[in-house]
């Protein structure tokens, strides 16, 4: 009985849904753009060391204050920056932070979002009312507002501390999608076919819930990497993210502030970098999200 | 009706508590002492300081803090800050200031967010849509601050078209940049939610129904499209406008407009809790009330809401 349970009912439906889903991405040009802008990166914030190189002065703290805020040239394809310090080599290891913070984040709220959101799909009642209101008080004020404040308060910024900020305020949102999708697929037949075979509530909820109700999470949670390596750089330049000497996008383009006027190199290319991270992220998400809607 | 009333404003209550608390104990953790950092360089005598705390209230434990913060509130007292300035007296000069920039920023949202839907809908599959889709998605990716300094170099300070920052040439001039730059992440998704809606309901059988019965094309899109896509674009309007005020701490910091986010910014640098306090509260207000208009709304309009 067990194994007819799962050998036909939900799970196959789930691996049939994402075979159609990757067939579908796969031919669509835009999935790939996005998909390879977001791999070079990632394997930027990976090796930084791999990419900083390649035009011979590699070392983002090789500095030379003669050189301050020289534009592009030999062997300096960015220009300097106020220090006279080689940007390019600063852009390539400003990625690490960034990508890591966007991927935490979102690894965090998806840690707290998932189980949660289950629970009070499945089990509603109480569970459920603790779930929204915690959730509505998170909601209850503006997201950067939040972080601003509660940022402010820690003496020590690091890549942790401002990740764990953030998903504080990310993950209401995760949950509450996790908990509508449950609230859907439980209505299936294959669940109610689960349930009168006699799985307990658990293998309800990880074999034939789960399987079939992450798809728009998951989707979701790939533009929150976008937009949470967004924040992170509004943040740092308000001066409530990452501190020096960590190499970051958003402190180059505090840096950048005073004297982009002069200097415009400074606020081109950390800024390029990142909306061209932010829009790789979203993009990915976006055509994940029409690749699965396509289905119905 | 009724019933559903009292519950969402009881449940709008219970998060008001929560929010309040959070700011009120994350102000309480900010690093350093408010009353020594009055005088940095002479350590006033500890009478004086005994005074300052009980004057502000420091000495009560936090909850108790709270607690009188907050029946003050009721009685629409905000207390004054740490330099003896009326906390609402503040707010009464920056108030106007980001009202008008949030005000200038949903105006585009409106007007372009609700109209380049409409066009892209119209246009599907063709040029226009796919030129509105992109713009739409590299708008979103441009963080603002990014996109306010671009803004500020090339049409501020090189075209000279607009002013570059300050409020000296009034409403509009002073705010049409900004505003924009602020309302640029709502517009770019009001546009792709109106066309989405749009899109699906212009191939429904009541369009197919308005054109057989000889509609004009005009009245059709007006009377029948948009006005069946508009209530999730009206929902994200309504919420936005409290994203709208809480988002200004940037794009005032960088035109130089004194509002409430940079006065919610510098009570931040300067420790100074009364201010940030009262900035966050009202502003938490502002944002359960528009939650709560769209909410009952919604129940107005959709008696399946109601009956949950």
């Amino acid at each position: 009985m067990a194994v007819f349970e799962r050998e036909a009912l939900a799970p196959s439906e789930a691996l049939a849904r994402r075979i159609t889903i990757w067939s579908r991405l796969r031919k669509r040009p835009l999935f790939w753009l996005a998909f390879s802008i977001a791999a070079v990166l990632v394997l930027i914030a990976i090796a930084p060391g791999a990419f900083a190189g390649w035009f011979g002065h590699g070392d983002p703290l090789a500095c030379d204050l003669t050189d301050s805020g020289r534009g592009p040239g030999g062997g300096h394809p960015f220009g300097f920056d106020i220090q006279g310090c080689d940007v390019y080599a600063n852009v390539v290891y400003g990625a690490r932070d960034s990508i890591s913070i966007g991927l935490l984040v979102t690894a965090l709220s998806l840690v707290a979002a998932v189980p949660l959101g289950c629970l009070a799909g499945y089990y509603g009642r109480l569970i459920d009312a603790l779930l929204s209101r915690v959730a509505d008080i998170f909601f209850g004020f503006p997201f950067l507002l939040g972080a601003v404040v509660i940022l402010s308060t820690f003496r020590l910024r690091d890549v942790v501390s401002v990740s764990v900020t953030l998903a504080l305020f990310i993950w209401p949102v995760l949950a509450r999608l996790m908990r509508a999708s449950v609230l859907q697929v439980k209505q299936l037949e294959y669940v109610e076919a689960a349930r009168s075979l006699g799985a307990s509530d658990a293998r309800i909820i990880r074999h034939h819930i789960l399987p079939n109700a992450i798809a728009p999470v998951i989707v979701i949670s790939t533009i929150t990497v976008g937009s949470v390596i967004a924040a992170e750089a509004a943040l740092t330049f308000l001066g409530v993210g990452l501190q020096y000497p960590a190499i970051s996008w958003g402190l180059q383009l505090a840096q950048a502030q005073t004297n982009f006027q002069q200097h415009p190199h400074l606020l081109i290319f950390p800024g390029l970098f990142l909306s061209a991270t932010v829009f790789s992220f979203i993009l990915l998400g976006e055509t994940l999200q029409n690749a699965i809607d396509a289905r119905a | 009706m009724g019933s559903y009333v009292v519950r969402r404003l009881l449940q709008a209550l219970v998060v008001f508590v929560g929010v309040t608390m959070l700011i009120y104990g994350a102000v309480f953790l900010l690093p350093g002492d408010p009353i020594r950092a009055l005088s940095p360089n002479r350590p006033l005598p500890p009478n004086v300081v005994a005074q300052l705390r009980h004057q502000f209230d420091l000495d009560a434990p936090i909850w108790q803090q709270y607690l009188n913060y907050v029946g003050n509130v009721v009685r629409g007292n905000l207390g004054t800050d740490f330099f003896g300035r009326p906390v609402l007296g503040l707010m009464k000069e920056r108030w106007p200031v980001t009202l008008r920039l949030a005000a200038t920023a949903w105006f585009f949202e409106i007007v372009l967010g609700v109209g380049l839907g409409v066009w892209a809908a119209l246009r599907r599959g063709r040029v226009a849509d796919y030129t509105i889709l992109g713009a739409g998605i590299a708008i979103i990716s441009i963080p603002a601050f990014v996109l306010a300094f671009t803004a500020q170099l090339l049409l501020g300070v090189q075209a000279g078209v607009f002013p570059v920052a300050g409020t000296q040439d009034g409403w509009p001039m002073s705010y049409v940049l900004p505003g924009f730059i602020l309302g640029a992440f709502g517009l770019a998704s009001v546009s792709r939610l109106v066309r989405s809606t749009m899109a699906e309901n212009l191939q429904a059988d009541y369009i197919r129904t308005a054109h057989a019965k000889g509609a004009s094309p005009a009245r059709i899109v007006l009377r029948h499209a948009l006005r069946n896509s508009l209530i999730p674009a009206v929902t994200y309007l309504a919420l936005d406008l409290g994203t709208l005020l809480g988002g200004t701490v940037i794009v005032e910091g960088i035109f130089n407009l004194p509002g409430v986010g940079q006065l919610l910014f510098s009570g931040i640098q300067q420790q100074n809790g009364p201010v940030i306090v009262g900035v966050s509260t009202t502003l938490v207000l502002i944002f359960l009330l528009l939650n709560l208009v769209v909410d009952l709304l919604y129940a107005v309009l959709d008696p399946r809401i109601r009956l949950d």
